[in-house]
């Protein structure tokens, strides 16, 4: 099992900032996006597009957490993000935002998280 | 974006789920609760056993400039830390999941704290009676947050065993502040450090 304190092995910083162009995801689209917020592909990838936008749309065929595209694609939570944004412009991809911060806690959603664990 | 990329995703494309990982187009909304604490405590552990998919790990980078560090040539130099976090997922209905952050607790990973707390439910607070230190920082933090939160205490067979108003005492925890013993190796026992913690919210929502 991975340890918290060691990071992926390949971490190169130059791959990543080629992937973004250089880009932060501090922003824009990518801000409002939360390690559960659950992306989904309206269509296939279109030939010609950057290969990373590509596998995105064909890991979010069904709906995927930023934090497993994350993990699945082996980047970094603030370069993915900036991806997305431009997926969400392009509107090749929705966002299923999380359950809003200001709801909470909120009874009717903790008891459906009750019930969902007692059928584990 | 007709850049040229990196060309390592080219040539080996990241794996998605196994289709059995795959989330019915149903799901709606995600919520997560984060478990903190020091290494070795059992973080991954817990998440393991409750999750339906094999822990991932996702990774973030904070880039600062450096701070009159390595400033021999003159230039200002940026460092970047990476931190990896292990996390699961629980499906709990058809729309609604469940996704479960393992994060170390020591002050220097605090950063990634903001995007992870913001809308988390609530944190399991994993402790380790033979390194009661770790915690206390932690439970500081996230009492100035407004986080709530559950302590559990991982059974390690050579830890002392203290009765639960001993921890609490120690840590100086407000008597509401749910404490449970649990063995994150097993499922049943990591479930019920969850179900302690959704119990306390859904008191405080009552309330
Ligand atoms: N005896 C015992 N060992 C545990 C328990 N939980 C975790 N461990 C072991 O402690 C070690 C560290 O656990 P890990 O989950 O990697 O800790 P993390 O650094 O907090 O993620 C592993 O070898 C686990 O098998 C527990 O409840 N009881
Ligand atoms: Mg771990």
């Amino acid at each position: 099992m991975s340890d918290a304190d060691e990071g992926w092995e390949d971490e190169n910083p130059e791959r990543l900032y080629v992937i973004t162009g250089g880009r932060s995801g501090s922003s824009g689209k990518s801000a409002s996006l939360d390690l559960v917020t659950l992306i989904v592909s309206k269509n296939s990838p279109k030939p010609g597009m950057q290969p990373e936008h590509a596998t995105i749309m064909r890991l979010c065929h069904s709906p995927l957490s930023v934090a497993e595209l994350s993990a699945y694609m082996r980047l970094p939570v603030s370069v993915l993000t900036v991806l997305l944004g431009d997926l969400l412009t392009d509107s090749r991809v929705v966002a299923r935002a999380p359950v809003p911060p200001a709801q909470l806690p909120d009874r009717a959603l903790i008891e459906a998280v009750i019930h969902g664990l007692q059928k584990l | 974006m007709d850049f040229k990329s990196s060309e390592t995703l080219v040539e080996h494309p990241a794996e998605g789920p196994r289709t059995e990982d795959e989330l019915p187009d149903s799901a709606a909304a995600a919520v997560k609760v984060v478990i903190v604490g020091g290494f070795g405590v059992g973080k991954t552990t817990l998440v393991g056993s409750v999750s339906e998919i094999r822990p991932l790990t996702t990774e973030e980078t904070m880039t600062q400039a450096g701070v009159g560090v390595d400033d021999t040539i003159g230039v200002e130099r940026k460092t970047s830390t990476t931190v990896a976090m292990d996390f699961g997922r629980i499906s709990l209905n058809d729309e609604l999941v469940l996704y479960l952050f393992g994060t170390p607790g020591q002050q220097r990973f605090w950063f990634l704290w903001n995007g992870l707390f913001d809308g988390a439910l609530g944190a399991v607070v994993l402790i380790d009676t033979r390194r009661l230190e770790v915690s206390f920082d932690v439970i500081g933090r996230l009492e100035e947050r407004g986080v709530p939160f559950v302590v559990a205490v991982n059974s390690f067979p050579d830890a002392p065993v203290h009765p639960v108003e001993e921890v609490r005492a120690a840590l100086d925890l407000p008597a509401d502040v749910p404490i449970v013993d649990c063995d994150a190796r097993l499922r049943p026992s990591s479930r019920d450090v969850l179900m302690t913690l959704m119990r306390y919210l859904h008191s405080l929502a009552v309330a």
